[in-house]
């Protein structure tokens, strides 16, 4: 089933961390396998923030095989020495969990290529790369995630969040919402819902040198996007291209630096409540994710089949 | 195989595009039985009192708790129950099987007042999907907007919403009326089998995809006609109808009912076996 929700504040900066967990919180009954947060943070902007994880979280519900922590280690260290042989300074390293790390750090090259050879290691996986995304996601609901990572304090201007009920791809942080738009930076998706013609499109995406992490659907979306963008196309045209060329039922949010995107298909078989003000965008599948944000009357309303929507911060 | 066999003499309801055949063959019709009333009992039904009024607030309570509290108010008498802070939770005031009118201050959730036989229902705000879902008898207003599946599977009733409704509006409709003051989504009138939706603004892709029976009227523009919907002439009875309606809706006062598109089955599709038309005369 799975629950998405997305904000964004346009004009100010607020405390998206809290508001998300509120939102999630209350989708929880739609997933509780895994929880995910792109969280657009008010960051300096000079530098890259990098988040990526060097084995899986094995704790209970896991689908994930247990590995011996110490290989964590061994990992990071090659990340690390692979990151001085491609030239990125590292400004300030943090060590999340066991097994996930965040990364400031002065980068100027190719994003794809540097992507690959980070990910060439063997069980490492970049989560993100942005100037102000923070992809954080992990097994547990809203709350414990949002604990776990120290979420509470963030603030920024929007984001878009996931809870996620496994179907059709394990219960692990590789198939855990959001989905970074490899390899552009500050690029997130969201995805309730299921892709039928995911493994033609993924057969013509590998063959055109895009990456795939998972064997989760919902990938698909950004990397879909990420490939239009790349020849050129803008958020909303890869968005609106995408209503053809993704086959099945879905509703999706797509977030950048500085807008927030939804799109819903053909068949308006996905759920999505949507809430519009001058200063405020909030959406979810359900209305009780607006309501734990905004519980005055208000009037929301569901986009019809086939509509895409993008808004600037 | 049940044979479908048309009749000559076309009655009023006949001419405005409801169904035109008597079942013969196997198929026999069921009519009401007193001896089988015991059949007919509902649970959990009170004498009330309209004038018998309460608030209750349910911003603490979860849908079990608050649907437990209505039916509690109405064994106590209330006829007249006004729901405060319904923060858009699920499936509030469904299976009320009562007289009663019931009045919501605020939006709902998923299946609002699903499963309902005989309340009057005021929703002062939006409801999400699938409201008031298999509604028996009663008239369920809704201010704002509404979600997708509105009034799945009615067998009776008004269900009338003033603002847009999402998609597959009236899905399985098996009778009763249901009328949307705005904008309606795709696959409105998806497999209907009975009675009318009336859409005052304009529609989605598919309409009346694959229905068997009822009528669609449609104010604006149509995005597609679904399988085996066809457009059907407008009559004086289909106007004086609609107008009656919309005047009991308490919207579209100034609307020209005159100029709106009629939808009805091309019955190009139906492939019943023996027994559904039994079940079908049986249900409706």
């Amino acid at each position: 089933m799975c629950g998405i929700a997305g904000l964004i504040h346009r004009g100010k900066s607020s405390n998206v961390g809290n508001e998300l967990q509120a939102m999630l919180q209350a989708l929880k009954h739609r997933g509780p396998d895994s929880t995910g947060y792109a969280l657009y943070a008010d960051n300096d902007g000079e530098n890259f923030i990098m988040r990526f994880k060097v084995g899986e979280n094995v704790g209970e519900g896991s689908s994930s095989v247990n590995e011996d922590e110490s290989v964590y280690d061994k990992r990071k260290e090659l990340v690390d020495s692979m990151l001085k042989n491609l030239g990125a300074k590292v400004i300030k390293e943090e060590k999340l969990t066991p097994y996930s790390y965040r990364y400031e750090m002065k980068y100027d090259d190719d994003l794809m290529e540097f992507s690959k050879k980070i990910e060439s290691i063997e069980g490492v996986e970049i989560l993100s790369i942005g100037k102000s995304l923070e992809l954080i996601k992990d097994l547990g609901d809203a709350q414990a995630v949002l604990d776990r990572y120290d979420l509470g304090k963030v603030t920024g201007t929007h984001a878009i969040g996931h809870a996620r009920m496994a179907t059709e791809s394990g219960v692990d942080i590789k198939s855990a919402h959001p989905f970074w738009g490899y390899p552009f930076s500050d690029v997130s998706v969201v995805h309730n819902g299921q892709l039928t013609n995911y493994w033609n499109n993924r057969r013509v995406l590998e063959n055109k040198g895009m990456r795939f992490m998972s064997e989760c659907d919902s990938e698909l979306i950004a990397v879909y996007l990420a490939e239009k963008m790349r020849n050129g196309a803008s958020l909303e045209e890869g968005m609106k291209d995408s209503l053809s060329g993704l086959d099945g039922v879905f509703t999706y949010f797509v977030a950048t630096k500085d807008s927030l995107g939804m799109a819903k298909d053909t068949m308006a078989a996905k759920p999505l409540v949507l809430y519009e003000s001058d200063d405020l965008v909030a959406m979810g599948s359900e209305e009780i994710a607006i309501r734990s944000i905004l519980p005055q009357e208000i009037d929301t309303y569901d986009p019809f089949d086939g509509e895409v929507k993008v808004w600037q911060i | 195989m049940a044979n479908l066999k048309t009749t000559e003499k076309k009655t009023k309801a006949q001419s405005m595009g409801l169904h035109s055949e008597v079942l013969t063959g196997k198929t026999q019709q069921k009519f009401f039985n007193p001896d089988e009333a015991e059949n007919f009992y509902y649970w959990g039904t009170y004498d009330v009192d309209f004038n018998k009024r309460i608030d209750l607030d349910v911003n603490d309570l979860d849908c079990k708790e608050a649907n437990k509290k209505i039916d509690e108010l109405m064994s106590q008498g209330y006829g007249t129950i006004v729901i405060k802070n319904p923060q858009g939770k699920h499936s509030l005031g469904v299976g009320v099987l009562n007289k009663l009118n019931l009045i919501f201050e605020g939006s709902l959730g998923y299946f609002g007042v699903g499963s309902i036989d005989g309340p009057t229902v005021r929703i002062n705000g939006r409801v999400g999907w699938s409201c008031a879902e298999n509604m028996m008898a009663g008239k369920v207003v809704i201010e704002k907007n509404a979600g997708s599946c509105f009034g799945a599977a009615v067998r009776g009733g008004d269900l009338i919403c003033k603002g847009s409704v999402g998609a597959r509006t009236g899905i399985d409709q098996k009778g009763g009326t249901i009328i949307v003051g705005g904008d309606a989504g795709a696959f409105t009138g998806f497999m209907m089998q009975r009675g009318r939706i009336i859409i005052l603004g304009n529609v989605g892709i598919n309409l009346g995809d694959s229905m068997y029976d009822g009528t669609i009227y449609v104010g604006g523009k149509i995005g597609s006609f679904g399988s085996d919907a066809i457009e059907s002439p407008m009559t004086k009875s289909d106007i004086d109808w609609i107008k009656r309606k919309l005047k009991v809706a308490e919207i579209g006062e100034n609307f020209d009912v005159s100029k709106m598109t009629k939808v009805v089955a091309g019955k190009k599709l139906w492939n019943y076996d023996a027994l559904e038309p039994t079940e079908k005369k049986g249900a409706i």
